[in-house]
């Protein structure tokens, strides 16, 4: 008796490995001469003929070897790739030029002083970013105070009272999402500004920022309470309890960690919002601890104002406070990811 | 003597700590009624006055000229040419954004090793939470020197095409360059709809299709897209109502011209919500009523488009 061994006719035998590393490479090469003796120049450029040529190339090599159908299969194969790296490329970018034009302006009084006695033109180691910090955290806890509730008594109706309501506050939850933020700002400010506050301020901002924040953790929040198993919900009552008391005895402690990820989602929705702000808070240079006295600044709009002022330190410090937005948002974003993924799934 | 004894009184009723419960769970339901109501009743109580002055030329009219503050009428506030120009810039970010959100969200469900998947989403989803400020700023300084080239390079292969035609040779600050910023900022929104709708694809038929000897696009050709496209229709909608209400990344990359412009290579454009933040600063009373206006037509432009998106999701997919 001798052992089989087994063979594995789908594995790509050398050859067939060999010819399509060949047309890639050869798809490099030719993009590379294109861009030298052509008219197109640019790194961006030998990428962009990589792709297409890369495409052709291996769905060439394919076609040759396959026929017309593989021909095609490869060619979708190597299109969606492609579309992958497409993606990537400016996100990557994005990161990248962040970290790289913030770190100019990034100094310890970045985060100590504001821009009281210091212009968007002064040295890097004069004024900072303190006051839009210290508004931006205002401006996220006083939205975080009347969103988060809100956004659970609303994902509370769609699953547990599961009333005639339901789809009309589904859908307009989902109408809510879409309201432009600019649109929200504008609505505070003929309500509000206009009206009973007087005056541009923290808590003008905050009623802009909660309506951007409700529909978010309303949907997030209704995805994670539809976690809740039923049996859960069946054995609160079997055991004589109210509606009230099982869902805040057992509904709401199950879902407790996802209910944290629908807050934090909500907070990352909205501590990047500027349009709206810029209707509402205004920016101010100097730290404002008074919400409902006067403009106070956020991080966002810090970012906005010292990049219209345009010289190049005051962009420099458009892009340091962009990058501690983005780590902000990143900071965020785990956070609500890793409570998120620990539970819930 | 016997007493009778009363029988307990079993009841469904809902206690007074139930109904206390509901009525305040449906109440905290309804606050997104409520605040769509104010928003709509208080723009229009506060720019009614425009619509009364200007009529329908309010939303036809090109010009933009502000009053000198004793009457409404000595201005003359129009909002076409930031109408067209919204509805353009949104087009060209659906028409470049969603074939590759659709191409992504089929490598993330059919193509990619199972090792990339989860890490690749997750980049995709923060690409979600990336603040608009932050891709108007790279829009800026990064991308637009590529994009004028890359619009050099059509205007001169494909000018004679009168859309990319560009009569007066400034290129940067296009509605092209703000379509591109504002497709890369709608990809993860139509990739995670696409996404979901992908992984949904029943996979017996996609085997079904394998075993009668088709080539993994031609199973994806007959299987997954058809059963997804009702999603992917609904989520470019969704990403169409993103790319109309975004202000500041436009902003930053667009040039307000008041004028219609249909040629996207050239350095003059239109967005209702850039015209809101560029004019809020120094407007005078009557053009703030004004801004008002045209805010009240976005959220009514956004409402219907986020209307028929849902309306697309939710018959069709369930169909499917």
């Amino acid at each position: 008796m001798t052992a089989v061994t087994p063979t594995r006719p789908w594995r790509a035998t050398p050859a067939v490995l060999a010819a399509e590393s060949a047309s890639i490479a050869a798809a490099a090469i030719v993009a590379v001469l294109l861009v030298r003796f052509t008219g197109f120049e640019g790194k961006l450029a030998i990428a962009a003929l990589f792709l297409v040529l890369a495409t052709s190339f291996t769905a060439l090599n394919e076609g040759r070897q396959r026929g017309w159908e593989a021909a095609k299969n490869a060619g979708a194969r190597a299109i969606v790739i492609a579309c992958a790296v497409i993606v990537l490329v400016p996100l990557m970018s994005i990161m990248w030029t962040v970290v790289d034009n913030g770190r100019h302006a990034l100094r310890l009084n970045f985060f100590t002083q504001d821009m009281a006695i210091a212009s968007g033109d002064s040295p890097f180691d004069e004024g900072g970013a303190l006051h839009s910090i210290i508004g931006t955290a205002q401006l996220v806890a006083m939205s975080s105070i009347v969103s988060i509730p809100l956004g659970i008594l609303a994902a509370l109706y769609l699953t547990e009272i599961r009333g005639r309501l339901s789809p009309i506050i589904r859908f307009l939850t989902q109408a809510m999402s879409g309201v432009p933020s600019v649109v929200a700002g504008l609505f505070v400010y003929s309500a509000w500004i206009l009206g009973p506050g007087k005056t541009y301020s923290g808590v003008a901002g905050a009623m802009a920022l909660s309506i951007l924040m409700l529909p978010t953790v309303a949907r997030t929040a209704e995805e994670v309470l539809k976690l809740v198993p039923d049996h859960l919900r069946e054995a609160g009552q079997a055991l004589g309890g109210t509606q009230w008391r099982t869902v805040a005895g057992i509904v709401l402690p199950t879902a407790r960690s996802g209910l944290f990820t629908a807050g934090i989602l909500g907070v990352a929705r909205i501590s990047g919002e500027t349009a709206p702000l810029l209707l509402t808070i205004f920016g101010a240079s100097a730290v404002n601890l008074s919400v409902n006295n006067g403009p106070v600044s956020a991080l966002p709009v810090f970012v906005f104002s010292h990049l219209k002022l345009g010289t190049d330190n005051a962009v420099a410090r458009a892009w340091t406070g962009a990058l501690v937005l983005m780590v902000l948002v990143l900071v965020l974003f785990s956070v609500a990811r890793w409570f998120g993924g620990r539970k819930s799934r | 003597m016997s007493t009778k004894v009363e029988p307990r009184r079993l009841t469904t009723a809902p206690r007074l700590s139930d109904r206390v419960f509901r009525g305040v769970v449906t109440a905290g339901g309804l606050t997104s009624l409520a605040i769509l109501g104010l928003i709509s009743f208080f723009l229009y109580s506060k720019s009614q006055d425009v619509f009364t002055t200007f009529g329908w030329s309010f939303v036809k009219d090109v010009q933009w000229i502000p009053d000198d503050g004793t009457t409404m009428s000595t201005g003359h506030y129009g909002i076409g040419a930031m109408l067209v120009g919204t509805v353009i810039t949104s087009l060209i970010a659906l028409a470049v954004g969603v074939p590759i959100a659709v191409g992504l969200a089929l490598f993330l469900t059919q193509y990619a090793p199972n090792w990339l998947r989860t890490p690749l989403a997750l980049l995709i989803d923060l690409m979600a939470s990336i603040p608009s400020v932050v891709y108007g700023l790279w829009g800026f300084f990064v991308l637009m020197p590529h994009a004028v080239y890359w619009a050099k390079l059509l205007h001169k292969y494909l000018g004679w095409i009168p859309l990319f035609d560009v009569p007066a040779p400034i290129f940067d600050r296009s509605p092209f360059i703000a379509g591109l910023v504002l497709s890369i900022m709608i990809i993860p929104i139509v990739t995670a709809i696409s996404r979901e709708v992908f992984n949904q694809a029943p996979r017996d038929r996609i085997e079904a299709a394998y075993a009668l000897g088709a080539t993994k696009w031609a199973a994806i050709r007959a299987v997954v897209l058809p059963h997804g496209k009702a999603g992917v229709i609904g989520g470019a909608m969704l990403g169409l109502g993103r790319a109309l209400g975004e202000t500041v990344a436009v902003y930053m990359v667009l040039n307000l011209a008041f004028d219609i412009n249909w040629h996207i290579l050239q350095s003059a454009g239109g967005s209702v919500a850039s015209l809101i933040v560029n004019k809020f600063g120094e407007a005078t009373t009557f053009e703030v009523q004004g801004l008002m206006a045209a805010g009240l037509v976005l959220f009514i432009l956004t409402l219907v488009v986020n209307l028929l998106a849902d309306l697309v999701v939710r018959f069709t997919g369930k169909g499917a």
